[in-house]
């Protein structure tokens, strides 16, 4: 089975520039594009691009599948042009024995038609006490180790945790809050939650999580990925851990590239995320800090919330906004203005995450897996959020201006999406 | 015609010729109130259901008053007793009062923004009577005409806020009134209880009070929200009342006929001296209550107008 992608606006997250080429895929794998294809597509004017790697989706399978299955955010990944999904465990119960591990992934395998990898709990029960069985876990096919958006408190406990995982190679993703201070806070402490009357977290809390995960580091040698950094103040530290060589990355959401605090405007809860949404300064130093390498990975932080945990008062409602299918378009926006290059936008969204799990996918080079997608980066729309795939359908982009539409995307060389 | 919302919902979205509008008519039911004959069917046949989601006996008594003056039907649902408690999600509340066809909403709630959702699922108009942290807007129109009563006017008065900024809707009513009205408006507090950034909605902030009161033509305490802290904003009531309280001494900054007010309930002897609050020549506290009558009458009268207005133009 072969492919031919012909003259194809082609992004290698690798190079500084699109090229116009083309590219061959043979049994799942980009191949040299010399010879015979059994399938030719013409790609002009279209852009093709490793798929999509998106690390901390929320499945709420099992517990909450009335917000989202497998299924539906599969159906969700393929069109949103995200070829490899990494779940979160912080589903009711956590993920946190091999045997749960190995209930949802073959769940997962059914039907789900892009690759499936998934992140356990660091500790039972998301608990903070005690650690997981992480070689068991390892073994049953867990890529990474996280609480979630808990945060273990007891330094003791993530010391020897950390130690632990350092020993098996096992990458541990953290939410860095200090969590007491940033407890019950909705909106980002400044101007607009002064006006609006919100229980609002210090930004400080970010970094003030940060500097203690990255003493924790330095001590334990742990290989370290922070799944969100999203205010300006945490920035330097992050700069400084990298400088010292430690084995640490870290990650931004789309949300928090693309929308500010105002965007909350009359207590809209489709804009209540976690962290909370923070000022424009902070919002472009994110920008800055992808362009530049120090932010390592964009991820959507998928959460499906339904509705009736999402239309209650702000402060009530339920935290996280989908985000698979709206991936492209959103981080698109940073493209038209100017900010990112499509170049830039894949390094963070394929590339690095492939390489921070040590997959061979999200590149376009010779003998990775032809997980690609094909989009038109131009065509304008008005996104109906009726017509997204997930199950839950809370979007802050219902009814906003976008460009940018995925028109197939290949797993494996096989098309699991076409528009 | 300046006041035209379908809703009051807070005092952010009301331009200075609305908020004049509004102080013009409760002047006007103010000066109605004090006769002892006063029939005024202005809402005859209409329903007003009051909904307190948190305990409120003067909003309450004055707004079902209000009501009563105009000839509203008035009904009481104390909602912190019932439904929430059986886990119904506002909406679905919204719906249940859908299905009664009341004209008037009067609603408090303990989450900010929470009444402004509510407004958005009801057919009726919703007076907000206090939503979280956010806005009371009858209070800050009741205050402004208080003011405006015993001061001559509405502009170019200094003025201080004081106390627990942070957890007070009054406050935030109240500067964005002022503000509007162009006041010069101080907050006077620790710096445990100022919003952060608070500066940029343009006020100037005072964490010393003899300095914050310093030639002010009114001073406004606020009580100190106990139960909307959760520990450690201030280091005890004797400290507190020390520094921020008032009393003869600390007034004696202010301009020497500057008038005292407070929203009420009062804590005496934790954010004001029992003295001042009783002091006929200083307090308007009294007055502040016989306002808050007039004000609501004036508000639904006007909302009840916009909603006759409204139907005329859907007809």
């Amino acid at each position: 089975m072969s492919i031919l992608f012909k003259n194809a606006q082609l992004i290698d997250p690798s190079a500084e520039e699109v090229t116009t080429n083309d590219l061959m895929v043979r049994d799942g794998k980009i191949v040299d594009s010399s010879g015979k294809a059994e399938t030719v597509i013409d790609c002009s004017g279209k852009y093709l691009a490793p798929g999509i790697v998106d690390i901390g989706v929320k499945v709420c399978e099992p517990g909450e599948r009335h917000k989202e299955s497998y299924k539906t955010a599969g159906a969700a990944a393929a069109a949103g042009g995200v070829t490899t999904i990494v779940t979160r465990a912080d589903t009711d119960p956590t993920i946190d024995t091999p045997e749960a591990l190995e209930f949802i992934r073959r769940r997962a395998a059914e039907v789900t038609p892009v690759n499936v990898l998934h992140i356990a709990a660091l500790t039972k029960a998301r608990a903070g006490r005690e650690m997981t069985e992480i070689k068991f876990l390892q073994d049953a096919g867990a890529v990474a180790f996280s609480d979630g958006y808990r945060v273990v408190q007891n330094t003791k406990v993530l010391a020897r945790a950390m130690v632990y995982a350092q020993s098996l190679d096992a990458l541990i993703i953290a939410h860095p809050q200090e969590p007491i201070l940033s407890d019950g806070g909705g909106a980002t402490s400044g101007k607009f939650a002064s006006l609006r009357g919100l229980p609002h977290v210090s930004p400080m809390a970010e970094r003030m999580g940060l500097d203690r995960d990255i003493s924790m580091i330095e001590m334990t040698g742990a290989a370290y990925h922070a799944d969100q950094i999203t205010t300006k103040r945490a920035l330097p530290a992050l700069e400084r851990a990298k400088k010292n060589g430690l084995n640490i990355t870290a990650g931004t959401s789309i949300h928090h590239l693309t929308l500010n605090e105002f965007d909350i405007a009359d207590y809209r809860s489709f804009f209540k995320m976690t962290p909370p949404l923070r000022s424009e300064d902070d919002r472009i130093a994110m920008v800055e800090a992808v362009s530049t390498g120090l932010i390592d990975i964009i991820s959507s932080q998928h959460t499906p919330q339904d509705e009736e945990s999402k239309r209650l008062p702000f402060e009530a409602a339920a935290s996280g906004a989908v985000g698979l299918e709206t991936f492209l378009p959103a981080v698109l926006r940073l493209y038209h203005s100017g900010h990112l290059s499509l170049n830039h936008i894949f390094r963070a969204a394929s590339y690095n995450p492939a390489k921070r799990l040590g997959l061979n996918s999200g590149r376009i080079s010779i003998g990775a897996p032809a997980d690609l997608m094909l989009f038109d980066a131009d065509v304008p729309y008005v996104l109906n959020r009726e017509n997204l795939h997930s199950k839950s359908k809370n979007t802050p982009f219902d009814g906003a201006r976008l460009q940018g539409k995925v028109l197939r995307t290949f797993v494996g060389g096989t098309e699991v999406y076409r528009a | 015609m300046s006041f035209t919302s379908q809703h009051l919902l807070g005092i952010e979205p009301l331009r200075q010729e609305a908020i004049t509008e509004i102080l013009d008519l409760a002047n006007a039911y103010v000066e109605q109130n004090r006769k002892s004959e006063r029939p005024d069917p202005t809402l005859g046949g209409l329903t007003q259901i009051n909904m307190f989601f948190e305990n409120s006996t003067r909003t309450q008594a004055s707004f079902e008053l209000a009501g009563k003056r105009l000839g509203a039907v008035v009904m009481n649902m104390a909602m912190q007793a019932s439904s929430i408690k059986k886990g119904e999600t506002l909406i679905d509340t919204a719906l249940t009062l859908n299905a009664m066809h009341p004209d008037l909403l009067v609603v408090r709630h303990p989450q900010s923004g929470a009444v402004d959702l509510l407004a958005q699922k009801v057919n009726c108009a919703v007076l907000n009577a206090g939503d979280g942290r956010h806005e009371h807007p009858t209070q800050a129109l009741l205050d402004a005409l208080t003011i405006m009563r015993a001061k001559g006017r509405l502009h170019r008065l200094n003025i201080a806020i004081c106390g627990d900024i942070v957890h007070s809707r009054v406050a935030r009513s109240n500067l964005i009134l002022l503000g509007k009205m162009e006041n010069r408006v101080r907050l006077v507090g620790p710096a445990t209880l100022m919003p952060p950034d608070v500066a940029e909605l343009g006020v100037e902030v005072y964490h010393d009070m003899e300095e914050g009161l310093r030639d002010v033509d009114v001073v406004m305490m606020l009580r100190l929200q106990k139960e909307r802290m959760d520990g450690g904003f201030i280091p005890s009531e004797r400290e507190y009342y020390h520094r921020y309280g008032l009393d003869r001494a600390k007034l004696g900054f202010a301009k020497s006929d500057a008038i005292v007010m407070h929203p009420g309930p009062m804590n005496r002897g934790v954010e004001i001296d029992g003295e001042i609050a009783d002091d006929i020549n200083r307090s308007v506290i009294q007055e502040q209550v016989e306002m808050g009558v007039g004000v609501r009458m004036a508000a639904m009268h006007l909302l009840a107008r916009n909603m006759q207005n409204q139907k005329g133009v859907m007809a």
